[in-house]
């Protein structure tokens, strides 16, 4: 059992979790993930580890609640157990030293590229961070990567903050006025990475991004998240999470996002439902 | 003196209906009755050369827990059994017999062997009924530490073994579940998992400590054992545990598994469940599982019992030349399954929503024989046909993980990424690090990891004593 030290929600259904791990904390590098299971019949849920901090033996992770399984684990609160955690998973992030580097988070995948960035400064390392939301509350990290990183730009689809526009817009605009970059690191949502991958192709500029496919073990034991990379069949839980963002075949992986979305809608009605009558019956 | 007449055959196992069976997850076999055991066990001849012993992987007394049976001493029959054996009642269910123990049965000569496999797991069923529990005082503690990577069948023998011998044992296992793929590839109707939990229980009675959620070669690598945890031998039995697809269109549609991937989310994850449990699985109303082997029948058999109305084995060779145990393909066609022999799938065909269609097969004819032996299949030229399905499965062998050996450079693996181990030690050319099961032979049984297991943990006790003698002989590799 591993109790949550502490809880912050970030955005409107995104919670921070600092959570007790020190065999995790102690280990794992810029780039890496654990399994996280909240119950007996709960499905094991990979998280990338957002942070570390080896002098309490801790690790956090950022959690965006959109089924059942993250809203279950949203809803716990400081001082409870998380009743399974596994890691760090997946290969560390390929940090080369004194880089010029582009970190582009979109919505959730800001907390992925959070610790990569800090690794990229960690190696001496000059990093612009783009993060964008859909709106305003939707933006996270500002801060931290404002304390960590060369210079940040938030984009919101609306304009209600920052810079109205897409992540894309903004990496564009960089690069129009001349900015070079050694590599990007773009993490969020599929349509924003293939956008990205897009405008860095042919400029040729090294491009990286995190997958989060249907993952079951973790430990390269089921192959449900393989994924086709230039070709080759890759399984993301021990070949990745990290790939060549120019060789992913990003069709192929939207359409096995989507392979459980029936089941996925369907437990998440009866897990609502489920809460909304605990609620009433509480008044 | 009027010679004893013995019954010609084996009494036969009691099995739930096959059309009831094929639609819910409890136990097929339902075990002897007390008296058909008794009955059972008086066939043995307690003949004087005793083959059975020799079938046996990790040498079971079976002359004489048969005899206890026989005697209704059913106690006794269980220490027989627990002196060599910590998984009874998983390898009663599990083991193939047939071509171990039972194929040496001087009875079988001329009639049906002893049914031993069923009375194994009948003394070990009996005796968690009963609650026997196994009170041998465990030898004094020797202070020394050994950890064991994986909580297979394998790694959990050589715990046991350990753990008796007097040693501080710790499992790490990287599921959130001990027992491996008694756990999470076994499905719940030929093996009940409380009865893993059960065996599983016991070890942890004799003092092994079981760490779940450790993924070796990540949250600690084989080197970190030794020097941060202090460990003084390393067992590694993390199974095969890499699935492999053939390459041909279509692998990465929706709705193509692996077998490990199908069977973990049924077994480990209760799927079957679901949404009463989280994990979900595609409940396919025309399956084809590829394969010929136990894992393709426990596959093809699970999808029956998640509501397949059609359920295809797709084999390239012949039933001859299955190696699926004969008993487990009767139940699968008892229960409804469609064998096709001589068939090898060539392609997936996809709908307009990147779901599984049907399969595409080629016919194949047997040739000459192989290295192995077996007849190799040889495409029959123009001769592809489809079939409608929405549910793939791939059983066709594993790859070694990759984990600890990217993390433990100096651990000699095969061109195949199997660990080398010697044979009769488990011992790897790596000081105080041995091996056995699925990750040093690949795919094999049960009972073969546990005899790897079992002679591993000799050795590792006289390396614990003596660490000069590591036991590897490399002319054995």
């Amino acid at each position: 059992m591993h109790r949550i030290l502490s809880k912050e929600i970030l955005a409107p259904d995104v919670v921070r979790f600092w959570i007790e791990g020190p065999h995790i904390a102690r280990k794992r590098k810029p780039g890496q993930f654990v399994i996280v299971r909240t119950g007996e019949d709960g499905e094991r849920i990979p998280l990338t580890i957002a942070d570390v901090d080896k002098i309490r033996g801790a690790i956090s992770i950022i959690v965006q609640g959109v089924g059942k399984s993250t809203r279950q684990l949203n809803a716990l609160n400081e001082g409870d157990a998380i009743l399974d955690l596994a890691g760090p998973l997946g290969r560390a992030t390929e940090i080369h030293p004194g880089r010029k580097v582009c970190c582009i988070g979109g919505g959730i995948g800001t907390a992925v590229v959070y610790p990569i960035a800090c690794g990229v400064k960690a190696l001496h390392g000059e990093v612009v961070a783009i993060i964008g939301g859909r709106t305003r509350d939707l933006v996270i990290l500002e801060k931290e990567l404002r304390a960590a990183v060369d210079q940040v730009i938030v984009t919101t689809d609306d304009g209600s903050y920052g810079d109205k526009g897409l992540v894309t817009d903004a990496l564009k605009a960089l690069l129009a006025e001349g900015r070079h970059f050694d590599e990007v690191v773009a993490v969020g949502p599929l349509p924003m990475m293939r956008a990205v991958v897009e405008v860095t192709r042919p400029l040729g500029i090294p491009t990286t991004v995190s997958l989060n496919p249907v993952m079951v073990d973790g430990t390269g034991m089921c192959g449900g998240c393989r994924v086709s990379v230039g070709g080759e069949q890759k399984f993301v839980c021990v070949d990745g999470p990290e790939f060549d963002g120019h060789q992913v075949d990003f069709e192929e992986l939207n359409a096995r996002l989507r392979a459980y979305r029936e089941q996925e809608a369907e437990s998440l009605r009866l897990f609502d439902q489920a809460t909304l009558c605990r609620s009433s019956q509480a008044r | 003196m009027a010679k004893k007449i013995i019954q010609k055959t084996k009494n036969p196992m009691p099995l739930q209906d096959p059309h009831e069976r094929a639609h819910n997850f409890e136990e097929v076999s339902l075990g002897y009755p007390v008296d058909l055991a008794v009955l059972e066990a008086q066939r043995c001849i307690q003949c004087k050369n005793e083959p059975c012993i020799a079938g046996c992987p990790v040498e079971i007394d079976i002359p004489h827990f048969i005899k206890q049976v026989a005697e209704r001493d059913f106690e006794g029959a269980y220490r027989t059994l627990m002196d060599r054996n910590v998984l009874p009642a998983v390898c009663g269910r599990v083991c193939p017999q047939e071509e171990q123990c039972e194929v040496k049965c001087t009875l079988g000569v001329k009639n049906e062997p002893v049914a031993i496999g069923r009375l194994e797991r009948f003394v070990a069923d009996y005796a968690a009924l009963v609650k026997f529990t196994d009170d041998t005082p465990p030898a004094p503690p020797t202070g020394h530490k050994v950890a064991v990577v994986g909580s297979g069948p394998a790694g959990l023998t050589v715990a046991a073994d350990l753990a008796k011998m007097g040693h501080g044992v710790t499992i790490f296992e990287a599921l959130h579940k001990a027992g491996g793929v008694l756990v999470y590839g076994i499905p719940e109707f030929r093996l009940p998992k409380a009865i893993v939990e059960r065996e599983i229980d016991g070890l942890r009675r004799i003092g092994v400590e079981i760490k779940t959620n450790h993924v070796i070669g990540q949250t600690f690598t084989v080197d970190e054992l030794f020097t941060e945890l202090g460990f003084e031998a390393v067992f590694i039995g993390t199974g095969a545990g890499l699935p492999t697809f053939p390459k041909i269109p279509g692998i990465n549609l929706i709705g193509v598994y692996s077998a490990n991937e199908y069977l973990t989310r049924s077994n480990l994850m209760k799927a079957y469940l679901f949404p009463a449990t989280d994990t979900p699985t595609i409940r396919g109303r025309n399956v084809a599982v590829i394969g010929g082997g136990n894992t393709a029948m426990d596959a093809v058999r699970t999808s029956l019992r998640l509501g397949a109305e059609h359920a295809y084995l797709i084999y390239r060779r012949t039933r001859q030349e299955m190696p699926a145990r004969a008993e487990e393909i009767d139940h699968a066609e008892e229960e409804g399954v469609q064998i096709m022999m001589l068939a090898a799938p060539t392609a997936i065909l996809a709908d307009e929503r990147s779901r599984v269609r049907a399969i595409r097969c080629i016919r194949m004819e047997l040739g000459e024989p192989d290295s192995s032996g077996r007849r190799s299949p040889v495409p029959v030229k123009g001769s592809e046909f489809d079939v409608e399905v929405d549910t793939v499965v791939f059983a066709i062998g594993q790859g070694a993980n990759p984990l600890i050996r990217n993390t433990t450079p100096d651990l000699p693996v095969n061109k195949w990424g199997n660990i080398l181990a010697d044979d009769g030690t488990g011992a790897t050319q790596k000081a105080g690090v041995f091996a056995g099961g699925d990750i040093v032979t690949g795919g094999a049984t049960v009972i073969s990891a546990m005899g790897a297991g079992r002679k591993a943990a000799g050795a590792i006790d006289t390396y614990l004593r003596n660490p000069s003698s590591d036991g590897f002989s490399p002319t054995d590799v």
